[in-house]
Formats: C-alpha cells, structure tokens, sequence
C-alpha cells in the first residue's frame, strides 16, 4: 500500500513559563500509515492522544522528530514545514475534526460548510449544493440550513461540523472524538462516510471514546499509555 | 525549544509583500527594531500586541505613510519595482491609492466627513484617473454594496452615520480600485460587539470572494483568531513570535505570548 504518512522519533513538550516547566505531552512515537489505513489511538486520560493530533495537524509545534508527509504536491517533513506550506496543505490533504464547532457569528450553516470547498475553488452554487446535500446526510433539518449554528444544540452544531469537515475528500484525516453528542442517525452517517472515505484512499488516525462506533474501520492500534509496546498489531479493538 | 521550520517549499509563489530588516525611530524610542515580514498572495496576516508594540507603525509602513530608517519592502506587482522606501511622494501616493487599500479604526483619518458616502469612494476612482461621471458613480455604488454599506444612504455625509457605516464606507474607498492588498488597522475597535461581528463578516466575505491579500493589526484576539490565517506577536517594536494563528493560540511558545493568550478571557 501506498505510504502516506511516516512519523519517527516525535516529541512534545509544553513549555510555561510562567511556572518555569516543561511538562513532557509524549516521547520518541514512531509509525508508519498506508493510504486507506485508519489507526485507533488508545492511551488513558493525559496520554497525549490529542496532543498527538495537533502535533500532526501542526497546532502544536513538535519539539523532536520528523512527520514525512506524501502530499498531492510532493513529501514534505510536516515538523519542520513552513507555515505557508501547512495552510496549503491544509486546504487540500490533510482535515481535522474535532467535536466542536468554531461557528462564526451571523454565517449560515450551509455556508459554514462550503466554506472549505470555496477555498478549494469550487463555484459558489456548485459548493452549496454539495454543502446542502451534506447538512442532509447528517440529518440537520432542512429549516436550520440557511440559520446561524450559534444558535444549535450541541448535538445540531456537531452535525453542521462534521458536514464540513468531511465534504472535501482529503489524503489523511484526523479524529478527535467526532462522535462524541451525536445521536445515532448522525453517528450511522459519520461511520458510512468514513468507510467512504477510507475506501476511497484517505488515511486516518483517530481518538474515539466509544471505539466500538468505528469497529469495523480500524485497522491498527496504536497505545500511547508509557512502557506499552508502541505499535501493536490489531487482534482486539475492545479497548 | 520546538523546532526551526524551514523556508516554504511547496508554495511555489512568491511572498506578495515582503518587508526585510526595518528599523523606525521616534526619537530615542524603538518603533520598529529589524522588523521583517511575508504576506503571501490571499492569505490573512493577523498583528498582534499591546499599544506601543509598533503594530501601527508597522501597518502605516507598508502603507507608505511612514518611511524608516532602513529596511526594504517589496511588493510582488507587475510594473511595481525594487524598494518601494525609495520611491518618490508622488509615486508614492500614486502607489498607495490605486494599489493598497486602508481602513483606519478612526474614520477621520480615511473619510472628508462631510462630503457624501459616494463621493468619498469616488474620489479614490478620481485620483486613479477616472473622470467620468456615471462610470464613478456606478463605481462607488457597486463598492459600498460589497462592503454591504444600504444603498439608500449614499448621498449621506459620514458626519451622519453610526460607527459601523463610517467603517463601511472606508471599506468601500478601500477596496474600490480591487487592491492587491488591504491593510486593517483596529477595524472594528470602539464598534459595538453586534455590529463588529457585522463588519468582520463583510470583511470575511470580501477575503473569501476574492481573494484579498490582508493584514490586519488588533490588540482584540478574538478579531485576529477570526480572521487571520497566520499571526505575528509584536513587543516593544520586535517581532517576538509568528506562526499559524491556531498555532499561537494553543502552543504559543514565546512567554510573553503565553501571557498575551492566557490573558483572554
């Protein structure tokens, strides 16, 4: 399978100066994810799942370690790449979600969620479209589309999220507990359009707390709880 | 320590503006010490940092209204060369009006407040060569509706209208002649939240629909975090830290952006 992500030796560690700490977040992790792959992070409270997540989307900045990346554009070390690079990434291969919504004041939901296929280039029509047909895989009804997410329950918010960051097919996706408040019609769709994705080639690392929702996607296991073998093979996702 | 990153490598365009090394005193006080800087072509550059961090000085730089000691600043144009610092006034302004846009947090710096909304966009279109009347007037109308200014109001002076008109009517100068770039300077600053979260919309759909290379200079975070895509931490003159805006504010690594991000409420 093709290679898309390689990650050796990463580090992070959270500098505050106002204690004069450093605190350490996770230590030399190394793995390898093949286009189509989808890894389970597992690990106790405070193992750094999440921090691991930012550190690949670049949130955080990595303190050792090197993140080669197998772009649509060529490989690229993602510790080390600029920023400018990493926003255009961004906008193309490499999508993150998260269980909360950043809903911006007065924009419609359906325009919040053909937000990133704009920014892909897609025409304004063609975009809303695809974002309508998206709202409605994730059963937000047909009322609140042109209405202001602010307003949303959690769970309806959660929805309107999901719906964009999952409308652009992209190389490598990552998971922070999405399905965490969805009910199930929203969490069936979320998992019918992961398996999509993940047919279609896209690479995943993900959080779940509830991994049973994803059961049938994951492939490998990887443990970030100290002094467990790093990278196990996947026999059990009972986790 | 984190990492140091590497010059950019897949974007293969050029920086559209590009400022290396400027220093700018007043007096025996540090406005700008070796300050330099990359805006790539539609990308928002957030500036942050207390009063006196040189943030304005910084902005009124790129705008030319500031000349500095030395340093250089470039803007990646077709028939615009070399150190734009050493262009004569006339030029100069030719520059600054036709291809930069500015929005003042105080209208008075950018508006005659007493002439009327249209004609305060029209005069942008006249400095540029325009002299015919109906193409100005179509012109300005077409500007103020994308700054979502109410059409019904073009003849009214400035003088008259609430704050978040006034910044309405500076956008539409601004971006009347489709700028390569817009330069914001405190926006939304002294607006009500309502009609702030208002302009910060129009400005996002200005950015979105086409494109606009920005900056934008606000000690308010939660204008930055809305619209930047990359953030740069100025103090006393310096710049102390930049990176992608979601960057600095959940891993800021300097200890005094530290204090500015956890200083938010």
């Amino acid at each position: 399978m093709t290679q898309v992500l390689n990650v050796q030796g990463l580090s992070k560690a959270f500098t505050m100066h106002h204690l004069g700490k450093h605190l350490a977040a996770f230590d030399d992790i190394s793995f390898t994810l093949a286009a189509g792959e989808f890894v389970l992070l597992k690990g106790r409270n405070g193992a750094g799942k999440s921090t691991l997540l930012r550190t690949l989307y670049r949130s955080y900045l990595p303190h050792a370690g090197t993140i080669m990346f197998h772009s649509s554009f060529g490989e690229i070390d993602l510790a080390r790449a600029a920023d400018v690079d990493i926003g255009l990434l961004r906008a193309s291969d490499i999508g993150f979600v998260t269980q909360f919504l950043t809903a911006r004041p007065r924009v419609a939901a359906e325009a919040l969620v053909a937000e990133p296929l704009r920014r892909a280039g897609w025409d304004a029509q063609d975009a809303l479209a695809e974002a309508r047909k998206w709202l409605e895989a994730f059963g937000v009804k047909r009322d609140l589309w042109p209405a202001y997410p602010t307003t949303f329950s959690g769970g309806e918010q959660q929805k309107v999220n999901l719906a964009r960051a999952l409308i652009l097919p992209q190389k490598m996706l990552l998971l922070d507990e999405p399905t965490a408040s969805l009910d199930a019609g929203a969490r069936a769709a979320l998992v019918a359009r992961l398996a999509d994705l993940k047919a279609s080639g896209t690479a995943m690392v993900g959080v779940f707390h509830h991994p049973a929702d994803v059961e049938h996607l994951i492939d490998r296991v990887i443990d970030l709880t100290p002094d467990v073998i790093a990278n196990e093979e996947r026999d059990d996702v009972a986790v | 320590m984190s990492l140091t990153l590497a010059a950019p490598q897949l974007v293969s365009m050029q920086p559209l503006l590009r400022l290396d090394n400027v220093n700018k005193h007043y007096g025996k006080v540090t406005a700008l010490h070796d300050v330099s800087a990359e805006v790539f072509p539609g990308e928002v550059l957030g500036i942050v940092g207390e009063s006196g961090s040189g943030k304005s000085t910084l902005l009124r730089c790129m705008n030319l209204e500031e000349i500095p000691e030395s340093g250089s600043y470039t803007l990646d144009l077709a028939d615009v060369d070399g150190n734009l610092f050493e262009l004569d006034r006339f030029a100069r302004r030719m520059l600054c009006a036709t291809r930069i846009g500015i929005v003042y947090q105080n209208p008075h710096l950018g508006l005659l407040m007493h002439h009327s909304s249209s004609g305060n966009v029209a005069e942008r279109l006249l400095v540029a060569g325009e002299r015919r009347f109906a193409v100005l007037r179509q012109k300005a109308t077409e500007a103020l509706d994308a700054s979502e200014f109410p059409l019904e109001r073009l003849d009214a002076p400035p003088v008259e209208l609430s704050g978040g008109m006034q910044q309405r009517v500076q956008l539409a100068k601004a971006i009347a002649l489709e700028p390569a770039l817009l330069l914001l300077d405190e926006p939304t600053t002294g607006l009500d939240v309502s009609v702030q979260a208002l302009v910060l919309d129009t400005l996002k759909r200005l950015q979105q629909d086409r494109a606009i290379t920005m900056v934008i200079v606000s000690h308010d975070l939660g204008v930055i975090r809305t619209m930047a895509d990359r953030v740069m931490v100025m103090r006393r003159g310096r710049v102390v830290e930049q990176g992608l805006a979601d960057q600095i504010f959940q891993d800021p690594q300097h200890a005094y952006t530290q204090q500015l991000v956890h200083a938010k409420l």
